[in-house]
């Protein structure tokens, strides 16, 4: 049995429950080890989006529109994808800048505006304290259900009890008391809340394993799974309605999934959790599959709950959104029923608790604050703030839920508070233009994001609002039938003649269009002013690492006194000295004593205070001590500049390293070829010094045999002295060559360019060793053509090929019976020239290296008299005038060496 | 007893103006050209000590040097390099492979002559 003792001890106990969790993390926190800084929990803390809306309302609309409550979850879902930069520059701008709401994250954008900052609270209170009272309603309601248990009956409407018989009043008084707990147990009046993000972690367990339980109690107890509730479904005729009806109006599930999708990161309550109790960037990654994975788990079981209930119920006046209690319910599951109420009372305990700490800073901060610092001179000076500060909001959080109740007895079980979820949503995504496009466009100004807002809101009113109010009988019903002053246009649910939209479709699309045209409009029609663009920049700017940019945009002078001062007076005597102490530290001083008053300090000191008092204020308190020179346009765009230049600097000298880079690699090879050439050279000089010392040497022994001994024979003595001089022309014509080849290798020789008969040279080189030719015996061939062969040439350098190539030839014949032919062939466009002998040939291996320097063949016992240079400068030579040489042989027949050089080209 | 003295060098020259010397000095000469024709003369009638080239064509100065030392039948030849490989590292090499002087081309008559006495009368 569940008797009301039962269901109180156990709510009570759950509340217990929760406060030690939220204690206990927030002792740890104090400790530095946080619990919360975790993914997963993170992520789970997101879940507050899911409410009693859903725990309960998600089988209530199912019922109704069948799976037309999947938009709601679809839009969350794709707009996760892309919180990995959209959400982490909202983080990351709001760590940077110690941003406590949405409120102040706004007014913070368009340059610290108390008046932007107060609007989108008003907007925001507006359009959430309906959305509490439902849930206050809620948790009254599925109360009272419980305490007929195991009776299904419906509680009477509750305006119609006593206001002090009302037990939602007392629960909200019990989640006043426990959200003042909760959010400002601490005396100071820091923006984090850790203790109540870990209670919040928990409860999405709470609610997702209640919902759960209910559901597989549903599907596989009730039912034999979910064919089979299916299959009963579609016989009792219930399932098509749900599906395909669900399934109508396109442009509908396209609005409830953008309206979701903005609101999933506009609400308060969750611009609270995953921006401002975000305790690590990384936690993003997880929460990008982690919360949308939550969100299709708490929707498996929506509709097989709203068929069984159809099923169960039937004829009974059973309302759908009760089903996920009333189930259980009825059949008898003590247990499960009391999990399912206390699964209900997490999603709406969850969201008030949340959602009125945020809403609670916003009012502190944008609200009373702007309004208190009017009066700041009347202000003792020594006055403690930091109390004041948790008194005005523990004031808020009371004043909050108490309107809320308001709002619940007064709209009671009228239209306006049924609908009001997507009234809600409609309400926080005004912020979406101006928090949004705000963090991409430079160009987005304070009026225009006022003019966006204030339209947005006023179309909001108008089309959303006030009909749900005229629906409720509070308005006459014929502003919505005839149009104000029977006006047809102006008709709120039809404005400028737009029929065919559900009310949420019709009011998105006219807010939104009014909002972003109002925005873009104003920003255009003005530049943004200085702070408007210093802002503006950080913002755009987050993710591009500047976060210290902020700091250069003071100029001014102040007192570490005086700033102590004022953020003691906020923030508590003990805590702000310990802060700044810490900063001092982090400066790498000592003492508080030591810190300069410069621009850093200035910057810190207030983005301390935009922590307790938002960044508005914290502007405005921080230029009450210091005397701040007013920077010019100029200026902050040169310090803009700076920053970018900076940017620019590091990419020109990332640029220049990998010139650096490619230089060096460049010079390492150049060294290599460098280092190969000298090599060559050491050889080349190795081997010339070799040429001149062996001559030196034969020259050098027989001097001075001939010097020691005088009485030497005469035909001894003339052979020496030959030998001597024929050295001696052997060193001078390797002196020569060697000039000669050095000259030719460094292009310093001079060349004619001039026509030349090859013919000529042939017979004239011929002719000139005629001698040379007759002393050995040797028989010359001539196998020539009768016509000049004409070609471009050095004909001095031709002539110097030829002799080298005749006298080898003649150095290599037998003495007597030698036979060298001379060659002279017209090809297609060149002319060939060969010169082959009937010597002992080139032995295969020799053969690729007989144009090499000092190589030399033949075997030492018939070598030849030579430098070994003669035909490495015949095929530097032949090469330079565009030809080619070559050598083939067989060592029976001789050797032949053949060089080819282009014919002359014909005058064009 | 005579001695004999080879000399192996690809320079007709060279080895003409040595063998002169070393006749007047009055040793028996035999001369090869190259060290492949150096080996077999050794092999055929053991000199009493090598006056060698370095760069010759077939087989070089040191390979001939390094056979040499590696076989045990020829230890105790004297080998003189007589070169026009110079340098230092070469000199080094010739050295370490087992030659007992090294005398670069072009040379003093004297000094070679003096070098090839004491590195025959150091043997006996």
């Amino acid at each position: 049995m569940l008797t009301t003792t039962i269901v109180v001890i156990a709510s009570l106990g759950y509340l217990g429950l929760l406060f030690a969790i939220a204690y206990w993390a927030d002792r740890r926190a104090d400790q530095n080890r946080s619990v919360i800084s975790n993914a997963t929990i993170y992520a789970l803390s997101l879940a507050v989006y899911c409410t009693a809306w859903t725990f309960y309302g998600s089988v209530g609309r199912a019922a109704a529109t069948g799976i037309g409550f999947l938009p709601i979850y679809i839009g969350p879902t794709l707009i996760a994808a892309l919180w990995g930069t959209l959400l982490l520059k909202m983080v990351r701008v709001s760590k940077s800048q110690r941003i406590t709401s949405i409120a102040d994250f706004i007014a913070s954008r368009y340059g610290k505006s108390h008046l932007l900052g107060g609007l989108v609270t008003i907007i925001a209170v507006l359009g959430i304290v309906p959305y509490i009272a439902l849930q206050l309603k809620a948790i009254s309601r599925s109360f009272t259900i419980l305490l007929t248990y195991p009776e299904v009956s419906m509680p009477n409407p509750a305006d119609s009890l006593p206001l002090l018989q009302d037990t939602t009043l007392y629960v909200a008084l019990l989640l006043a008391a426990f959200t003042i707990l909760f959010g400002t147990r601490h005396l100071d009046a820091s923006e984090r809340h850790e203790g109540m993000v870990a209670a919040i972690a928990f409860e999405s367990i709470v609610k997702l394993v209640a919902f759960l339980s209910v559901g597989i109690f549903v599907t596989y107890q009730l039912h034999d799974g979910f064919t089979d509730l299916f299959d009963k479904a579609e016989n009792a005729g219930i399932l098509n309605p749900l599906i395909i009806d669900g399934m109508k109006g396109y442009e509908n599930w396209f609005a409830l999934t953008l309206l979701s999708a903005l609101a999933v990161m506009m609400l308060p309550r969750q611009f609270q959790v995953a921006v401002v109790e975000n305790s690590g960037e990384q936690h993003l990654r997880r929460a990008v599959w982690l919360f949308p994975l939550y969100l299709f788990l708490i929707n498996i079981f929506v509709i097989p709950i709203a068929l069984a209930g159809q099923l169960t119920f039937v004829g009974e006046n059973v309302d759908a959104d009760t089903f996920v209690l009333t189930l259980p319910m009825a059949h008898h599951q003590g247990s499960l029923t009391l999990l399912a109420f206390l699964g209900g009372m997490s999603a709406a305990t969850g969201m008030v608790i949340v959602e009125t700490i945020a809403l609670s800073t916003m009012v502190c901060n944008d609200l009373v604050m702007p309004l208190l610092l009017k009066r700041w001179k009347q202000i003792p000076p020594d006055a403690d703030l930091s109390k004041l500060l948790l008194r005005i909001r523990r004031g808020a959080i009371i004043l909050i839920l108490l309107l809320g109740f308001l709002y619940f007895r007064l709209a009671g079980e009228a239209y306006a508070l049924v609908s009001i979820g997507l009234i809600s949503f409609s309400a926080v995504a005004q912020f979406a233009p101006a928090m949004i496009i705000g963090l991409y466009w430079r160009g987005g100004t304070r009026s225009g994001a006022l003019a966006g807002l204030l339209s947005g809101f006023v179309i909001w009113v108008y089309t959303l609002l006030l009909p749900s109010f005229a629906k409720s009988g509070w308005l006459p019903a014929g502003l919505l039938e005839q149009g104000p002053f029977a006006i047809e246009l102006l008709k709120p649910q039809a404005l400028f003649g737009l029929t065919g939209l559900n009310e949420i479709t019709h009011c998105l699309f006219w807010s939104l269009s009014f909002n972003i045209g109002a925005y873009i409009l104003f920003s255009l029609w003005r530049t943004p002013r200085v702070d408007e663009a210093t802002q503006a920049s950080l913002f755009v700017d987050a993710l591009k690492n500047q976060q210290f940019l902020g700091v250069g945009l003071w100029r001014g002078t102040a007192e570490v006194k005086e700033l102590l001062h004022l953020a003691e007076r906020f923030l508590g005597n003990e805590r702000a000295r310990h802060l700044f102490q810490a900063f001092a530290k982090r400066r790498k001083l000592t003492d508080i004593k030591q810190l300069p008053a410069d621009a850093e300090t200035v910057y810190f000191a207030e983005t301390l205070l935009a922590g307790a008092i938002g960044s508005a204020s914290a502007r405005v308190m921080v230029s009450s001590v210091t005397t701040e020179e007013t920077l010019g346009m100029d200026e902050v765009l040169n310090i803009l500049d700076e920053a970018s230049q900076i940017r620019a600097y590091s990419k020109a000298l990332e640029r220049k390293s990998h010139q650096l880079e490619k230089a060096t690699r460049e010079l390492k090879e150049a060294n290599e070829r460098l280092q190969e050439l000298d090599r060559l050279k050491d050889d080349f000089m190795s081997s010339v010094t070799h040429e001149l010392r062996t001559p030196l040497a034969s020259i050098r022994a027989f001097s001075e045999i001939l010097n020691d001994d005088p009485d030497i024979a005469l035909n001894q003595r003339r052979r020496f002295l030959g030998i001597i001089v024929n050295e001696t022309k052997r060193l001078s014509r390797l002196v020569n060559q060697v000039l000669d080849l050095a000259k030719i290798e460094s292009g310093r020789a001079d060349w004619n360019a001039e026509d030349v008969d090859l013919l000529e040279i042939v017979e004239e080189a011929i002719s000139s060793t005629e001698q040379l030719f007759a002393d050995h015996g040797t028989r010359v061939i001539r196998a020539l053509p009768d016509h000049a062969c004409i070609v471009t040439g050095d004909r001095d350098r031709l002539m110097q090929v030829l002799l080298n190539l005749l006298s080898n030839a003649n150095k290599f014949v037998p003495e007597q019976t030698g036979e060298v032919t001379v060659c002279l062939i017209s090809k297609q466009d060149r002319y060939e020239v060969s010169v082959s002998d009937n010597g002992p040939g080139i032995a295969a291996g020799e053969l690729p290296n007989i144009f090499e320097k000092f190589r030399q063949a033949g075997s030492a016992s018939n070598k030849p008299i030579g430098t070994g240079l003669g035909l490495p400068i015949s095929k530097k030579i032949v090469e330079h005038l565009g030809g080619n040489i070559w050598a083939e042989s067989t060592t029976e027949n001789g050797a032949i060496f053949t060089f080819a050089l282009p014919k002359k080209k014909k005058a064009a | 007893m005579t001695k004999t003295i080879l000399i192996v060098d690809d320079e007709p020259n060279i080895v003409l103006s040595v063998e002169y010397l070393m006749k007047r000095e009055g040793y028996q000469v035999m001369t090869a050209s190259d060290g492949q024709v150096a080996m077999e003369v050794i092999a055929d009638t053991r000199p009493d000590l090598l006056i060698l080239d370095v760069m010759m064509p077939r087989k070089n100065g040191f390979e001939v040097c390094r056979e040499i030392r590696a076989d045990p039948a020829l230890s105790g030849l004297p080998i003189l390099m007589l070169s026009a490989k110079g340098r230092e590292a070469e000199i080094k090499k010739g050295i370490s492979l087992g030659a007992d002087a090294y005398i670069t081309k072009p040379f003093s008559t004297h000094d070679l002559v003096d070098k090839v006495n004491q590195l025959l009368q150091s043997r006996e």
